[in-house]
């Protein structure tokens, strides 16, 4: 009998269909991936089977885990539920534990909650539990924060599992975690279904992951499930158009036009930065974390490199450190012969490098409009244009970035992630810049508005003749959009070369690692489906 | 945890160093000299000169500081101009109804505010915590003086459960406590109005965090959750008011302990600044400086018993 059986599911909030005709099923030991963009309704499908859908949610249809019906059900029942028939795991493993409680506890309190255990016997479960995901190492008695992030995904899964459900539905797992974590945590979720003939309903929205471990697969698109069937199969037919420009954007490289090498732009040499810790006695020095350690790279005019490494490998530290945010310990950065320092850099050089951070939601501020959003980098220059010269100026920046003019009256929250995406990047071109940086700015966006950046991205390089340095801890996308790239461990530079080379063949160890471990679509398909697509 | 308690406690003492010093350089090196400010412009010259030899005010400014300071430390405040009294022993009578007053009215406080808190926020946005928000909001707008007007007119008069005010000292210890149960009332209505409303919105806003999914995930009924993993998350914000709560309610009950007659520290110190009595002043607002510092530390001690990531930070 199957652990999951979702049939006919529909959910509407008021006036808004949320999920429509929702069918799947997962058996005892399978492994089923739900796949599809954000808002598509995968979060929402893993909410109904938890019971755990808003209460404004009016949810119909049927769904039955290990024969018990969901939908209607007491939500005294349905708690007997959680936790002990279906565990979730959910995205964001830094905040999805409690701060202010040991693990043991956390982990403990499912045991204690269903079982009535005693505290030694939960302790002793829970125990259990961390060992199976690995965790043997670590006391019960850390709280979160003195955990990584991939351990803190271990606790939630041993949380989860620690009294053996039938189902474990995880939603978006491995998105925030590095490539080769995300390769562990894969691994341990894939044990757990197969040894211990777990169902896992495993939502995610990369592709790549759902081709290393599901059995089935199934993709969703604005709350329907739109192709369904065996991962191999679904994979190969790729029957509905979605599920084909799905894939197409997921492999998606933009089209780089080779470049002459020029001149010299921006180059570092030698830079050390550390950071201050906490003191270890009242009165002692502050002991160092060496950030970064003797980081030299040169970047010339026009040129897109790369910039790869988990996190903790210093990407930030060197962002911060070019944008002349930060002092290093020692070294030196400039630009187009001009020295970055902070506080003292000339402005003219300033408005020559710009930047384009991750987060299309945060990095805006709320009450202003798009104009001036987007203007803003003007006071850099010391004779910015005004007037009808700033409109104009501001409208072909939203122009070249695909938005239209008229957008410049409205505010940041009329816009989606992608649409602000393009925002920022208007905002960055505004001052006809050599150089942008831009620091991991497709990571939140989904795979086909993600492709459609990247294209932008190429093409106004081309235009521009614009450098930019484009720093991602997604091997795959670094190697759609630029030439050469950096690859960054524990502060140090540890390879670096043309992209092909280098992720063809990679020689440094850690470069390796991280290509292994990167999930990867069928190379192939991936390559003649994009021909069909364009 | 320990390293940070001791942290904590130099930055008491440093403070304190601090305070000491202000507060001496503001009464002594102010315009003027406190002799003839605290007689008056009418004063005899002769008056003035025995109460200059009298403050100490021929010896060097450092040396009186040090005198000050150490008799403090011994429990020598001086001696006060116009009651003729040891300000140590004003000091202690006062003391011994502010600071019992005070823990009363914290004590009313947290126990109203922490109910209506989790009641209003486990019921957002529906009449439950429509009303206690509109409960808030009133308590919050009256002021404490009018509140403790109404409980008189009511349980004093018109019931004559409790006394209209006075106090008749510690010897019976029921009486006493009886004595301050109305003042402590009117103290803690809006103090409690104030704390409700923090706590609320400090509960909601954990309550979209992630681990009470995680929480409810696990089986965790929503009161459960609310319970075991919200409240001791949303006690920061909570602690913050309630340590600066107990400061004011310990000097600046002065209008509630005038509407009970209660000869406490608020009582003590309005006259001491009518009277001009700066060696009064002084010490009490030393004290109170002391305890405000005091009260920030136990604070912060709570903040790290409270919150494991606060413990390791210097």
């Amino acid at each position: 009998m199957n652990v999951l059986s979702v049939e006919a599911l529909s959910v509407r909030i008021g006036a808004a269909e949320i999920l429509r005709d929702v069918s799947l099923t997962v058996a005892p030991g399978e492994i089923v991936a739900l796949t599809g963009e954000s808002g598509s309704g995968k979060s929402m499908t893993a909410l109904a089977t938890m019971g755990l859908l808003p209460r404004a949610a009016e949810a119909s249809g049927e769904i039955r885990v290990g024969g018990a019906r969901i939908l209607h059900r007491p939500e005294a029942a349905l708690c007997r539920m959680r936790g002990a028939e279906m565990g979730m795991v959910f995205q964001e493993p830094m905040t999805a534990l409690n701060p202010v409680q040991t693990i043991g506890r956390q982990v403990s309190e499912t045991v204690r909650l269903h079982k009535g255990a005693s505290s030694a016997q939960a302790k002793e479960l829970a125990r259990a539990a961390l060992d199976r995901v690995g965790l043997t190492e670590i006391p019960l008695d850390r709280y979160p924060h003195e955990l990584s992030g991939g351990q803190r995904q271990r606790v939630v899964i041993a949380m989860a599992t620690v009294l053996r459900p039938k189902l474990l539905i995880a939603d978006e797992p491995t998105t925030a975690l590095d490539v080769t974590t995300q390769a562990r945590i894969l691994d341990l979720l894939r044990g757990l279904a197969r040894d211990e003939g777990m169902g896992l309903l495993l939502i995610t929205h990369d592709l790549a992951v759902v081709h290393g471990i599901a059995d089935r697969l199934a993709v969703m698109k604005a709350g329907e499930i739109v192709e369904a069937g065996p991962t191999a199969d679904v994979f190969a037919a790729r029957a509905h158009p979605y599920t084909a420009a799905l894939f197409a954007a997921s492999g998606h490289r933009a089209s780089l036009t080779s470049r002459a090498a020029d001149a010299p732009l921006l180059s570092v040499d030698g830079l050390d930065q550390s950071y201050a810790l906490p003191r270890t006695s009242l009165f002692g020095a502050r002991p160092r974390f060496p950030a970064l350690k003797g980081v030299s790279l040169e970047i010339r005019a026009g040129e897109r490199v790369g910039l790869v490494g988990e996190s903790g490998s210093g990407k930030s530290t060197l962002t911060r450190a070019i944008l002349g945010l930060e002092t290093p310990d020692r070294g030196e950065i400039r630009l187009g012969g001009a020295a970055i320092v902070p506080g003292a850099t000339l402005a003219e050089t300033r408005a020559d490098m710009q930047v384009v951070f991750q987060d299309p939601y945060g990095s805006f501020n709320p009450r202003h409009r798009v104009e001036r959003l987007v203007a803003e980098p003007f006071h850099l220059m010391a004779d910015p244009p005004r007037g009808a010269a700033r409109q104009q100026a501001v409208a072909d920046a939203l122009e070249a970035v695909g938005l239209k003019p008229e957008d410049a009256r409205r505010y940041i929250h009329a816009f989606s992630g992608g649409q602000r995406q393009r925002i920022a990047i208007a905002r960055a071109l505004i001052t006809r810049p050599k150089f942008i940086i831009f620091d991991e700015a497709v990571s939140a966006l989904d795979v086909r508005v993600r492709a459609q950046i990247l294209d932008l991205i190429a093409r106004l390089s081309d235009e521009y003749g614009l450098a930019y340095l484009f720093i991602s801890h997604d091997l795959s996308v670094v190697r759609g959009i630029t030439t050469r790239v950096l690859v960054l461990r524990r502060g140090e530079i540890v390879e670096e070369g043309p992209t092909e080379e280098v992720m063809g063949a990679p020689r440094h160890p850690y470069t390796q690692e991280l290509i292994a471990a990167a999930p990867r679509l069928p190379e192939d398909q991936a390559r003649t489906e994009e021909s069909h697509a364009t | 945890m320990l390293r940070y308690a001791l942290n904590r406690l130099v930055s008491l003492g440093l403070s304190l160093i601090v305070a000491s010093l202000v507060i001496f350089l503001v009464v002594e090196v102010a315009p003027g000299d406190p002799a003839s400010f605290m007689l008056g412009i009418n004063a005899q010259p002769d008056t003035v000169a025995a109460l200059q030899a009298e403050l100490g005010l021929d010896v060097p400014k450092w040396q009186r500081y040090l005198t000050w300071v150490g008799g403090m430390l011994t429990g020598d405040f001086g001696t006060s101009y116009t009651y003729r009294t040891p300000v140590s022993e004003m000091v202690a009578d006062r003391l011994w109804i502010s600071l019992p007053l005070a823990l009363y009215a914290l004590a009313l406080s947290t126990a109203l505010a922490f109910p209506a808190a989790l009641y209003a926020a486990s019921r957002r946005g529906r009449p439950g915590d429509m009303a206690v928000m509109g409960a808030t909001q009133l308590g919050i707008a009256v002021p404490n003086f009018w509140f403790a007007m109404l409980l008189v007119l009511l349980f004093a008069i018109n019931l004559g459960w409790f006394s209209a005010g006075g106090f008749p000292g510690w010897d019976d210890p029921l009486a006493a406590m009886k004595a301050l149960t109305l003042p402590a009332i009117a103290l803690a209505l809006p103090q409690a109005a104030i704390l409700a409303r923090v706590m609320r919105s400090a509960l909601i806003d954990i309550m979209a965090e992630d681990f009470m999914r995680t929480a409810r995930a696990k089986g965790l009924t929503r009161s459960q959750t609310l319970w075991r993993h919200g409240v001791r998350n949303a006690l920061i914000p909570v602690l913050t008011i309630i340590g600066l709560q107990f400061s004011f309610l310990l000097a600046g009950a002065i209008i509630i302990e005038q509407v009970f007659f209660l000869p406490g520290l608020g009582r003590l110190i309005f006259q001491a600044i009518s009277q001009r009595d700066l060696i009064v002043v002084e010490s009490v607002v030393m004290l109170l400086v002391f305890a405000v510092i005091l009260v920030t530390f136990l604070t912060d001690l709570a903040y790290a018993a409270v919150d494991p990531r606060l413990r390791r930070r210097a």
